[in-house]
């Protein structure tokens, strides 16, 4: 175990620590991980530089997947950018369209009504619970124990149905609108949830955790591998359940409270190592809260509107397209985009599946935002996973790839 | 009690007329200051005995064609999440020489967000240590987020923008 242990670098501000300079007589051999590796679950490269088994340098190259989605987003009206959004955290597309929908929102000053802001709950929610899902049984599937993966994958179905239910879709949602939801909660969709998170979720989510938490073989692999401090966390850059692991307990729900999260009752689970073993817990703890907070969401869940009067962004019924002219003129203009934004500067910040998802918007009035940065998570802690795998063997190296849930699309926006 | 108000005060009191542009659109905090003076800046907000900005939530480019001798900007914003209270710090340099000095010495994780922001708009954050395109491709000879190169294909000339938004 002693020899797994992450040793740090003296100087813990010193970006440059990675660069030890190697030994010059010594061979060295160079393996490519990825960019298409099933252990990556995405396409990035990582050129490992190996001695012997041991893991000596890397170097990371990402963007094999980078689609422009700022500059795509500079020519389009702000209701087109939500299928953007879809697009960066895959595992979890529903938390990314509403931090999306509540940026413009903060920007229009347009309060939405409760029973909206309740119905967003349980859909993030259930999104977090997917994208923790994903990831905890694929690191099962890394280490070898593929029936943990195959036992839970039944259930991110029933939360796809749900998804499917509320907006048609299920990986690329396009959930909500700027103001509300695009419809309300079906009886039917009510049902579902009901039935997932008092009945079948939680029973298979203990038989997931029987299986590994105390399981000799899974715990070998995984704890005491690649540790990193709170310090070096922070200063990398690691927000969500990766820094919750090291012990630091930083949750953008709790902080900067959002879409009536302040109405609810939910624990932060954190670790204290910060290895792999740690996210693996912090992750099932979070899974547990989240249902904590879909239950109480929708016993609580009030009675109103489900989506803001507001007429330059809110489509209207269809109804009241055919039948008034005000309806028909807003639905064109909404449709051919043609509705000025008002002047402003917004940061709007909410907790995604993988930690602090942020929208940087610019608006000079014009139709479509003047910037808009992605604030990716994983982008930004990915560049600390040198220094989390060094020293270590290619399966360490796969087994923390994996626990840190770097996804694909969300690295490369 | 640790507000803008008092951020404002103590930063001023501490660089003057080095800081300026003071604004707080939807209550966060932004100024400007120049790029000879920004690591100064960010790192006396850090180490702040009170403040103590720990963290660094982002960095990002922005390019203002019509703002002569500023044409880009970068902006960074901190965070202090013991107070909850983040900042956001702009930086606008000429594009025709666009030196920012980088924050990789006081925060590992500028580190990619400097290489996207240079990949991006051309910005060079001197004495960054691995300054290179990250998700472009490294023989590109552009930097594609720049106003000049629209998306729309510059040959059309039917989708003008009086009529479909910029």
């Amino acid at each position: 175990m002693a020899e797994n242990t992450l040793i740090l670098p003296k100087d813990s501000n010193d970006a440059l620590a990675l660069n030890v300079p190697m030994v010059e007589d010594k061979q060295y051999s160079t393996l490519n991980l990825g960019p298409v590796h099933p252990a990556t679950h995405g396409i990035f490269q990582n050129i490992l530089t190996m001695d012997g088994e041991k893991i000596v340098d890397s170097e990371q190259t990402v963007g094999y997947i980078h689609r422009a989605f700022e500059k795509i987003a500079e020519r389009r009206p702000f209701y087109q950018i939500t299928t953007l959004t879809d697009r960066l955290n895959y595992c979890s597309s529903p938390i990314n369209n509403f931090g999306w929908h509540m940026t413009v929102e903060k920007l229009l000053g347009v309060k939405v009504p409760k029973r909206a802001e309740y119905i967003r709950v349980i859909m993030m929610e259930l999104a977090r619970i997917s994208d923790h899902l994903i990831c905890n049984s694929i690191l099962g599937v890394d280490t070898g124990a593929y029936s943990g993966f195959l036992y839970v994958m039944q259930e991110r179905e029933k939360i796809y149905e749900i998804y499917e239910e509320v907006c048609g879709a299920r990986l690329t949602t396009n959930m909500g609108r700027i103001g509300g939801m695009e419809r309300d909660l079906s009886p039917t969709a009510i049902a579902k949830i009901r039935d997932l998170v008092f009945n079948s979720f939680p029973k298979v989510w203990a038989e997931f955790e029987t299986l590994f938490n105390r399981n000799r073989i899974f715990r070998d692999r995984i704890q005491n591998v690649g540790a990193i401090s709170s310090e070096r966390a922070i200063a990398y850059g690691f927000t969500g359940p990766n820094l919750r692991a090291t012990g630091v307990d930083y949750d953008v729900r709790v902080i900067e409270p959002y879409s009536s999260y302040e109405d609810f009752d939910f624990e932060i689970p954190i670790g204290h190592k910060g290895d792999t073993f740690d996210r693996f817990m912090v992750r099932n703890g979070e899974v547990w809260e989240s249902l904590k907070i879909i239950q109480q969401a929708i016993e609580n869940l009030p009675e109103g509107p489900y989506y803001a009067d507001e007429d330059h962004y809110y489509l209207p019924p269809k109804k009241e397209v055919y039948s008034s002219m005000e309806a028909l003129i807003y639905h064109f203009k909404i449709v051919m985009g043609e509705i000025d934004a008002p002047v402003g500067e917004v940061y709007h910040a909410v907790e995604g599946g993988n930690g602090e998802l942020g929208f940087y918007l610019i608006s000079d009035g014009g139709r479509t935002p003047y910037r808009l940065h992605f604030r990716r998570p994983s982008f930004i802690y990915y560049q600390a996973y040198p220094e989390m795998c060094k020293g270590l063997t290619i399966s360490d190296a796969v087994v923390i790839m994996s626990s840190l849930n770097v996804i694909a699309g969300e690295l490369d926006a | 009690m640790i507000n803008n108000e008092s951020i404002v005060e103590e930063v001023v009191g501490q660089f003057g007329q080095k800081v300026f542009g003071f604004e707080e659109p939807f209550g966060l905090l932004t100024f400007t200051t120049n790029a000879s003076d920004l690591t100064e800046v960010v790192d006396f907000l850090k180490n702040h005995p009170e403040f103590k900005f720990n963290f660094l939530t982002d960095i990002a480019g922005i390019h203002f064609p019509d703002n002569a001798g500023g044409e880009l900007c970068s902006m960074c914003m901190i965070h202090s999440w013991e107070n909850n209270i983040r900042v956001r710090i702009k930086v606008f340099v000429p594009i025709a020489d666009p030196k920012v000095p980088t924050l990789s010495t006081l925060f590992a994780s500028a580190n990619w967000m400097e290489r996207e922001t240079f990949d991006f708009y051309g910005i060079e954050y001197t004495g960054h240590p691995n300054l290179k395109r990250i998700l472009n491709m490294e023989d590109m000879d552009y930097f594609p987020m720049r106003k000049e190169f629209p998306l729309e294909d510059a040959t059309r000339e039917d989708k003008i923008d009086a009529l479909f938004g910029r």
